[in-house]
């Protein structure tokens, strides 16, 4: 490699440029009911050592991006719009193999299973040396074994030598998480994506893959992009926040922004369904209610309308993602009820924010 | 990996044991008619059948008579009344023939097998998928009777580019070659079609698995992700499959395809026996040609045990 990610010429902005900018990305796939457009104008940067968490339910769009990013949901069915832009490069453009020099060596991705997403016929060590070997055909196995070991080592798993030989079946879900991150971290990318990385573990597994990843954010500067629709998730880990509906980011902004002055009911919602130690016991856990609509007929207007307990006569026009509050240009949502609103329209009971019930 | 293999091979010599008690069970004591009568022919004497009932012990209890005829068959000593050929001197005759046939055309239709059913799976939806799959069908469609007549009409009758039928043994190589070449490719070519399929259909379930994404995610070749993850982990079905197919044939199964090249293996004399209604050697054939599935359904296991380490354990995984 001749240039590192840090010298590379990257378009002027504040700071430098971003690391990773997404502009209008649009992902669209054919299916046999018609067109689906999964992921419709997701925009967003990523700085050097930062935590980015994308929330969102299941079919929101979030994965699709993720995976987007790197190219993996290319193929005749799908149509791709947009930019994706690593140091001022653009990636959407880029052939195949092309891409494949990023994935895994300037850009790794870790999913949601650890159970099913290492290959249960090879070594744990041979898979971290296979993406090694990827990038570097001149990494001799002694080398490249040695250095599975060291990154064993880093991700916590004890007896690492011994370890590098086990198959994904002998080794835990945490740790096969844990060996997943280990291979991610294997040619020192500058960005990881982490696809709900924590959904498939028990929560005090879940804390320990977390703290792993935010050790790593802090201690190699490691930008992350976190995918999850967990919250409490967010709420540990996360230094900005994207929410996204039905393929659109409906909100974002910072941690803060986002757990302390919630602009997007569909926010709302989402706090108002997390359950709080703090606060007396609820009599029935709180929800949204309906369900995320279908991606082949989507409401006309603002999406989240059919759910939405406040939906006025506005709300048959696309919102866009402005920027509402005068006094912060960087929280931005997509709902057309006013900052004054949203602030009395939130409190569902004093001091807790959530979305009251739709009649 | 040793207590695997001991507990296959175990469990092998157990089905063989019940094979050859419901083989007897059949055989002898399920027909209504006399046994001794049915194994002497049509045309039999009393004193004929007299023999055969004490030769073969049928004037003794049950396990006495299996006892007898299992010694009859494993000492080598079953002669066919009709024929007066040592049946199990005419299976082991017929083995290199069979296993001549067998292995080569086994060659050929891996070969095209894998090949069509890898470019199928890589290509699915496209050309080159379509017209695989065409071909394919084309080949599991045709009955090996009528190919077979076929080819010996075109090229060995009308236009003489092979020779005559039969069989040459191995001492003259090219001989046996050019003898083989028909009958291979016309054993084959069912077999090919249907093994592309079953790879190709294997190999798409695959490539949906997080683990074939993971290694795309890593940065691996669309070649090294196919090659090493998604082929790899596509042999099951194709090598279960390969394992009964081959025992089958090996074990005299290539019945249609001997008999009409006149190949003198096992399979020619398993029709002979049939059309015959030859007793003592279709009890001997149909025990030998059990051993070679359940050997191959051993080599099955083993390869499993070699390409899924989960099998290697003789646990299943979590």
């Amino acid at each position: 490699m001749s240039v590192t990610p840090e010298t590379q010429p990257a378009p002027m902005g504040p700071g430098g440029g971003p690391l990773l900018e997404v502009e209008g990305l649009r992902v669209g796939f054919a299916t046999e009911d018609g067109r689906v457009q999964a992921v419709d104008g997701v925009d967003f940067e990523l700085e050097p050592g930062e935590v980015l968490a994308i929330v969102g339910e299941s079919g929101s769009g979030k994965s699709v991006t993720a995976q987007t990013i790197i190219g993996l949901t290319r193929g005749p069915n799908s149509r791709i719009e947009g930019s994706v832009k690593l140091n001022g490069e653009e990636l959407t453009t880029q052939s195949e193999s092309q891409l494949q020099k990023v994935r895994g060596s300037k850009i790794a991705m870790i999913f949601q299973d650890p159970m099913t997403s290492m290959n249960p016929v090879y070594t744990i060590g041979r898979q971290i040396i296979e993406a090694i070997k990827a990038h570097d055909r001149s990494v001799s196995k002694k080398d490249g074994r040695r250095r599975a070991i060291e990154l064993l080592e880093a991700v916590g798993i004890p007896d690492a030598d011994r370890r590098v030989d086990n198959y994904p079946h002998e080794f835990s879900g945490g740790m096969r998480q844990r060996a997943m991150i280990a291979m991610g971290l294997a040619l020192e990318p500058s960005v990881l994506i982490a696809d709900e990385p924590t959904t498939a573990l028990d929560v005090t597994i879940q804390a320990q893959i977390l703290d792993l990843i935010q050790d790593l954010n802090k201690s190699r500067g490691l930008a992350t992009i976190l995918i999850t629709h967990d919250l409490g998730v967010v709420a540990e880990v996360a230094d900005r926040v994207l929410v996204m509906y039905a393929g659109k980011v409906v909100e974002r902004g910072t941690l803060d922004d986002i757990f302390y002055d919630p602009q997007h009911p569909y926010t709302w919602g989402l706090l108002g369904s997390l359950t709080r130690l703090d606060q007396p016991r609820p009599h029935r856990l709180p929800q949204i209610s309906g369900a995320p609509p279908s991606l082949l007929d989507l409401p006309k207007g603002c999406a989240f309308r059919p759910r939405c307990p406040h939906e006025f006569p506005k709300c048959v026009e696309v919102p866009g993602l402005e920027a509402r509050l005068p006094e912060n240009p960087n929280h931005r949502d997509r709902c057309w009820l006013t900052p004054e609103q949203k602030k009395t329209l939130r409190e569902v009971e004093p001091g807790r924010i959530g979305l009251e019930e739709p009649r | 990996m040793l207590r695997f293999l001991v507990r296959r091979v175990l469990g092998a010599i157990a089905v063989l044991l019940a094979i050859s008690i419901l083989v007897f069970l059949i055989f002898n004591v399920v027909p209504a008619t006399n046994p001794a009568a049915r194994i002497a022919g049509k045309n039999a004497t009393p004193q004929l059948i007299k023999n055969v009932e004490k030769e073969w012990g049928f004037d003794k209890s049950l396990p006495e008579q299996y006892w007898t005829q299992m010694k009859l068959i494993f000492t080598g000593k079953v002669v066919s009344i009709q024929s007066h050929i040592n049946v199990d001197k005419r299976i082991e005759e017929g083995i290199p023939a069979t296993a001549s046939l067998c292995i080569g055309a086994a060659i050929i239709w891996l070969a095209f097998g894998f090949a069509f059913g890898y470019f199928s799976a890589i290509r699915a939806g496209g050309f080159t998928d379509r017209a695989l799959t065409v071909l394919a069908l084309v080949g599991i469609s045709m009955p090996v009777f009528w190919l077979a007549s076929l080819m010996l009409y075109y090229f060995t009758y009308k236009l003489e580019i092979f020779p005559n039928s039969g069989y040459v043994s191995l001492s003259n190589p090219w001989q046996w070659f050019t003898h083989l070449i028909l009958p291979w490719i016309s054993l084959a070519i069912l077999y090919a079609g249907f093994y592309s399929r079953v790879l190709r259909s294997s190999m798409l379930d695959v490539m949906n698995e997080d683990y074939v994404r993971t290694a795309r995610a890593k940065g691996l070749s669309q070649r090294q992700v196919m090659t090493r993850h998604v082929l790899r982990n596509s042999l099951i079905p194709v090598i279960t499959l390969f394992g009964l197919d081959f025992g089958v044939l090996i074990g005299g199964g290539a019945i249609v395809t001997e008999t009409l090249f006149n190949i003198e293996g096992v399979g020619l004399f398993t029709s002979e026996a049939l059309k015959n209604q030859d007793f003592p050697s279709i009890m001997a054939i149909t025990i030998f040609g059990a051993f070679f599935i359940v050997l191959f359904n051993i080599l099955v296991d083993i390869a499993y045990a070699y390409l899924d380490p989960r099998i290697r354990l003789g646990t299943s995984a979590t």
